[in-house]
């Protein structure tokens, strides 16, 4: 039947159900349902993640000082993100303002997180959307380095270099072990790259993961630790001191200047390995610009970065901040976290209860109690649903509505509302990529100008990695040497009562945690996590979300292989609530799709 | 000889939490000889190849679902490790750990030894909960099998002649599971 969404998309759920479960290579457990037509093009979308719950349920009656710590375990990828979202929130309620010092720190630590987890989610969970792996296998060496010399000056690109690392792929997965490209449609219609672009991604793969322990350095040193970097309310825990040799965790010259070559070399990984990559495979899709979604009509971010500490405007912030709805990219909304009538979260076609399911609750005054129930015209059982009833409650994500309007977050969202903002950092980048490419601003409303928005924030980010650690050296040498503000440290300081809000722009969207003071304690804590947006059920009125959206339209080359669909919700880097494998022997080798 | 001692899983997800509480408890009990590290792995999937990769003899605690009895140990060697993946019950976390040393494979850096000491979970959806009690009773004797794995690669743990306190430990931040378990009053 057909049906048209509030928010401007046309839904039939008549032809085939094509059930994807789990939907792998992403960060949390998610599960997607399409219907499509009799060309196999897909005409709806059903996305549900099945496991997360509020982390008020952990954090009720402990110590808002320790916050941070245990929103850091909430999952494995966004750990630093999710504690600085915290730490800003108990500031936010407690009116505690932090040194310079700290305000560079975080944001070097803030943008570290960013390079890292774009670089990771590009090569390693996304590309292999664009790169068969198998094809690899046949590249001319000698070709592969011509490629590779023609767009790029990156060293590594010598013919004995490629065939080196074509006969260590050859022999990996003649051994049938296949690991990490285990989960791929090797030889599926969609794929457009010559065997010799496949075979530079490939090495570049292998690359990235070599270069990731560099980055993550940054975290060891200004976070004391890596994995689980430490945080503080009131700073940042490291002390610095800048004459010091050995002195355990404090931050000194030696480590200011490792952190600075790491700097530069993530710079040029980005600009002569990341970028070129991303143009070169872009410049093989341009015809496969599906998967726009929510991005040309309703976009939000928080804003991030702070130019000055404590300067939570937008005039300060570095990150675009605002709305955009309804395609009017000439009127960016602004946005006030605190407002009840703002963000709320709605909860009637999610696996929770409220008093009154047709309302949505502000954060402050978020309530999680599941209640899971399978809708009426749902197959299947509990514990083995085959197929889900999107009219009744189908997920564990919420569905969070800025002014009752669903938009989605993220890279692209940011790079939609900079550009709209006029803003050159973002605007130019944009516009020389799409010359080069050959392609309108339109086709930045895409699956592929969501991957390409990751890349080009990506370079964005390790330049701002330079000025803030340049900015702390030079404030350093000029004798602030404080990095923590403790005048508000014990309980005895704050009020009986605070409330407060803490944002980030996460790799991946737009986060929030709302906390409630009483007494010394935490009395509610609630987080509106980037997924929960963009894949969030549907909402009271039927709008639909940012991944349910972007599937839609989007002719599939067969949907027994749904490379397509992971295409799209992989260029979200989805996260959902992360726990972590559970072995057993008899694990599945790939994502189960069943046609129905 | 460099030594990785791993511990991985979420604290929040009851018995999920089993490797890192494991490591926790070692690290309270026992001090490593020189070469051999202990790290707190949590979820973070690929991001630990780098460490994998690193070491020469790697020993992971994870909780794993064989199908066995709650808090039943199982221990995986060599060339078995990388067959106990993917998810009978499910995986959260896709990039699994197979993926990792796949990954450190690829690299060529492959650790030269694989121990896993597995933990059959009792409860893996009690988000917020603790470990349940065959699982929690299930530590201790995992430590023995490590304090043997180690001591067989000829770099035997000593037993701390003073436990560390709780709250010393590698989780801090009333993370360490003692804190972590403890009721709070409601409201």
């Amino acid at each position: 039947m057909g049906i048209e969404t509030p928010n401007g998309f046309k839904l039939d759920n008549a032809g085939r159900r094509i059930v994807v479960d789990p939907v792998t290579r992403i960060e949390g457990h998610m599960r997607v349902e399409v219907n499509v037509d009799a060309d196999n093009v897909i005409r709806n979308a059903v996305s549900t993640g099945t496991m997360w719950r509020g982390i008020e349920v952990i954090l009720k009656g402990r110590d808002p000082r320790d916050a941070w710590a245990f929103t850091e375990r909430i999952c494995g990828v966004c750990t630093g993100t999710h504690a600085l979202t915290s730490v800003r929130a108990v500031e936010n309620a407690l009116g505690i303002n932090i040194p310079e010092n700290a305000n560079s720190i975080r944001n070097i630590m803030q943008l570290t997180l960013q390079v890292h987890d774009h670089l990771v989610h590009f090569y390693h969970l996304h590309a292999l959307d664009w790169v068969d792996v198998v094809s690899a296998l046949s590249a001319d060496p000698k070709a592969t380095s011509a490629l590779a010399q023609s767009i790029s000056d990156w060293p590594l690109s010598s013919p004995g270099y490629f065939r080196d690392l074509q006969g260590r792929l050859k022999k990996f997965v003649e051994s049938g072990q296949l690991g990490p490209f285990k989960n791929g449609y090797w030889g599926h219609a969609a794929y457009k790259l010559p065997p010799e672009a496949n075979l530079m991604a490939v090495a570049h793969y292998l690359e990235a993961l070599d270069f990731q322990k560099e980055i993550v350095k940054i975290h060891t040193i200004y976070g004391g630790k890596n994995p689980h970097p430490n945080w503080l309310v009131g700073g940042v825990p490291s002390p610095i001191n800048v004459d010091g040799t050995g002195a355990v965790g404090a931050i000194n010259m030696e480590r200011l200047n490792l952190v600075s070559s790491i700097i530069d070399q993530t710079i040029a990984f980005t600009e002569q390995v990341y970028l070129p990559d991303l143009k070169a495979i872009g410049s093989f899709y341009k015809d496969w610009l599906h998967g726009g979604g929510l991005s040309s009509t309703s976009v939000m971010s928080y804003g991030d970065i702070p130019e000055h500490a404590n300067d939570y405007s937008d005039a300060s912030l570095k990150l675009p901040r605002g709305v955009i709805l309804n395609g009017k990219l000439d009127e960016i909304h602004p946005i006030d976290l605190g407002n009840p009538d703002e963000v709320q979260e709605f909860v009637t076609h999610s696996w929770y209860k409220y008093p009154d399911e047709t309302k949505g609750l502000h954060p402050w005054d978020g309530v999680t109690e599941p209640h899971f129930e399978l809708g009426p015209n749902a197959r299947g059982t509990k514990t083995n649903i085959e197929a889900l009833d999107e009219a009744a409650k189908y997920s564990f994500i919420k569905s969070p509505r800025w002014k009752g309007h669903a938009v989605e977050v993220g890279p692209l969202a940011r790079y939609v509302i900079g550009y709209a903002q006029g803003k050159a950092e973002f605007k130019e980048p944009v516009d020389k990529l799409l010359t080069d490419l050959g392609l309108p601003l339109t086709a930045l409303f895409s699956t592929l100008g969501r991957t390409a928005a990751r890349a080009l924030e990506c370079q964005w980010a390790a330049r701002e990695l330079r000025y803030f650690q340049d900015k702390l050296v030079a404030n350093i040498k000029a004798g602030d040497l404080s990095t923590a503000n403790t005048d508000k440290w014990t309980p005895d300081t704050w009020p009986k009562e605070a409330k407060g809000v803490g944002f980030t722009e996460a790799p991946r969207g737009a986060l929030g945690h709302w906390i409630k003071i009483k007494d010394g304690k935490i009395d509610n804590y609630q987080a509106v996590v980037p997924t929960t947006w963009n894949g969030s059920p549907r909402d009271p009125e039927g709008n639909i979300g940012a991944f349910e959206a972007a599937l839609l339209d989007t002719p599939m080359a067969d949907p027994e292989q749904p490379l397509e669909i992971l295409r799209t919700l992989h260029s979200f880097d989805p996260c959902l609530a992360c726990s972590t494998h559970v072995m057993s022997e008899d694990g599945q080798d790939m994502a189960t799709v069943t046609v129905r | 000889m460099s030594v990785l001692v791993l511990g991985i899983g979420n604290i929040l997800w009851a018995d999920e939490g089993f490797g890192v509480r494991a490591i926790e408890a070692f690290h309270r009990l026992y001090s490593m000889a020189d070469g051999v590290d202990l790290l707190d792995g949590g979820t973070q999937g690929l991001y630990l190849v780098n460490h994998v990769a690193e070491a020469e003899r790697l020993l992971v605690f994870d909780a794993i679902d064989y199908g066995l009895a709650p808090g039943t140990l199982k221990v995986v060697r060599g060339d078995e490790v990388p067959k106990f993946t993917g998810a009978k019950k499910m995986s959260l976390h896709q990039t699994g750990f197979q993926e990792v040393l796949s990954a450190a494979d690829l690299m060529g850096h492959y650790p030269g030894d694989i121990a896993l000491i597995g933990c059959q979970p009792l409860d893996l959806e009690d988000w917020g909960g603790p470990l349940t009690a065959p699982v929690a009773a299930s530590i201790e004797p995992a430590i023995a099998l490590a304090v043997d794995i180690l001591s067989g690669w000829g770099v035997p743990p000593v037993r701390r002649e003073f436990s560390l306190p709780p709250e010393g430990g590698l989780l801090a931040n009333d993370i360490d599971r003692v804190a972590y378990e403890r009721p709070r009053a409601a409201g």
